[in-house]
């Protein structure tokens, strides 16, 4: 597709922003901000990504990983603000999802260990940890509200702190995964995955396409199941002092 | 107090704060061991709060607490916990039936309570068999205390802590539960603090009462100092509290 081409595409964009004007919904400045910040940061990283797959550098690709997992913590950090550490707590559950996708992909030899195949499946391994990780803190701080009472009756039983808190926690495992579990039982009956899509329009064999979208998904579900697990089994120690002891300012 | 006792919590110019906030404030004196102690007091006293402090849910601004002679933070708080039982004011359930409420404090330990031991427990307090399979969470007030009070009897501590345990039952069930935990204070020899807010409950119940304002311990001694107190501020709050 030739720049002139897709300059012709931003008709996409024109239609909303008619109807924002003749409805008054006010959304004229959001649309146009969202449209050149994707234009941009899509550009961008089109040139740098051109850039790495010519020079098919493991440093520049462990830069780009490094870009990736800091951006998606700095993101996902923000709903988890009362979990002392949560920083790195995200940071440690992003990279490890990280090394085991990429350990099983490259480790079997499923796709060839360049820059072509790393640098988009760590995007989306790390993309959706982060969407994970923020679905887990945001379930999970909910559970912690909602059943404080119960958190202190195991505690004045004699429970530990994992067994206070371990409704709260498989509960918010549970909803968190949810969403990537019930969304594959539905592929390909309702939508075509964006991926697998963009594969058949670049021309590739939709076989062969199907089989690249499959390896995604298994590797998305891997991603829910360890996001969720390790965020939360190394959040809920910070919620309890060394008495075992409710911290009031995270309850 | 003229008889000579062993404290079971002793409590040693005890401060508690939330947000500087000043919810306890030099707290001393003890709960003797196998004596029944009723804490009096109007809401917002701090009593709660005492008896949190006694099972370690929470830990002194200031000050130091002993059980037994030992200063609570050197003693493990699941020991602590099992040893010190509390039954919360809420009565707090978890999900399920009467029966996975009861059998709490034993799976909490990796062990598990016979339905014939809960049924044993239940009619302590005055509950039928017919509860045990009945969700928790479909019990009214009152059953909710006596469910509360039997899961708080299942740890079988020597120490027990009653958060108004009585303030949702009628009168029948009241006398049932201060004659149950007057049986378990005579037969196994069970340390009692209990917070009411009956003072007949308190006078009639208690070896020993804590009458509790503003953070502090305005008076203590055998119960019977209720019916005539002599600081000018129990008796305004007796003569309150009794009306």
């Amino acid at each position: 597709m030739s720049f002139t081409t897709l300059s012709l595409t931003l008709l996409f964009v024109f239609i909303p922003l008619i109807l924002s004007k003749t409805l008054h919904l006010g959304l004229e400045k959001d649309t146009i901000i969202a449209t050149l910040r994707s234009i941009i940061q899509l550009l961008a990283v089109g040139y740098i990504l051109k850039f790495i797959f010519e020079s098919d550098s493991l440093l520049y690709i462990l830069l780009m990983i490094v870009l990736m997992v800091v951006a998606a913590t700095l993101n996902a950090r923000k709903k988890g603000a009362n979990i002392k550490g949560i920083t790195w707590k995200v940071a440690i559950t992003l990279i490890t999802v990280e090394i085991i996708v990429q350990s099983i992909l490259l480790g079997f030899e499923i796709v060839p260990a360049t820059a072509q195949y790393i640098i988009p499946i760590s995007g989306m391994a790390i993309g959706n940890s982060m969407v994970l990780a923020i679905l887990f803190l945001n379930r999970f701080q909910g559970e912690l509200d909602s059943h404080k009472d119960e958190t202190e009756l195991i505690l004045s039983l004699g429970g530990t702190p994992k067994q206070a808190i371990h409704h709260q926690l498989i509960t918010a495992i549970k909803a968190s995964m949810i969403p990537t579990i019930e969304s594959q039982k539905t592929i390909g009956l309702v939508q075509l995955p964006g991926m697998m899509s963009g594969q058949i329009i670049a021309g590739a064999d939709p076989v062969q396409a199907v089989q690249f979208q499959l390896m995604v998904l298994f590797m998305l579900l891997t991603s829910a199941a360890v996001s969720s697990s390790i965020l939360g089994f190394l959040s809920y120690p910070t919620l309890f002092n060394d008495r075992m002891q409710m911290l009031k300012e995270k309850f | 107090m003229n008889t000579i006792y062993q404290p079971a919590i002793h409590f040693h110019n005890i401060d508690y704060e939330i947000d500087g906030h000043k919810i306890l404030q030099q707290i001393t004196g003890s709960f003797p061991t196998g004596y029944i102690t009723t804490l009096v007091g109007p809401s917002g006293a701090g009593k709660t709060t005492l008896l949190k402090l006694c099972n370690g849910l929470i830990s002194p601004t200031a000050g130091e607490i002993y059980i037994n002679d030992k200063p609570i933070n050197t003693i493990d708080p699941v020991l602590l916990r099992r040893h010190v039982g509390i039954a919360l004011q809420s009565a707090p359930m978890i999900k399920g039936t009467v029966y996975t409420n009861l059998s709490l404090p034993k799976k909490l330990q990796g062990i598990s309570l016979s339905r014939e031991e809960a049924i044993s427990f239940l009619e302590d307090v005055g509950l039928d068999q017919s509860f045990l399979d009945q969700d928790a969470m479909d019990l009214s007030g009152g059953q909710r205390q006596r469910v509360s009070i039997a899961r708080t009897l299942v740890n079988k501590s020597d120490i027990l802590l009653l958060d108004e345990i009585t303030s949702a039952l009628d009168q029948n069930s009241v006398k049932e539960v201060e004659n149950l935990i007057v049986k378990i204070n005579k037969k196994y020899n069970v340390t009692i603090i209990w917070i009411t807010h009956n003072l007949e409950q308190a006078i009639h119940i208690g070896h020993y009462t804590w009458v509790m304002m503003d953070g502090r311990v305005i008076e203590t001694g055998e119960s019977t100092f209720l019916k005539l107190p002599t600081k000018e501020l129990v008796r305004q709050f007796v003569q309150g509290g009794l009306a």
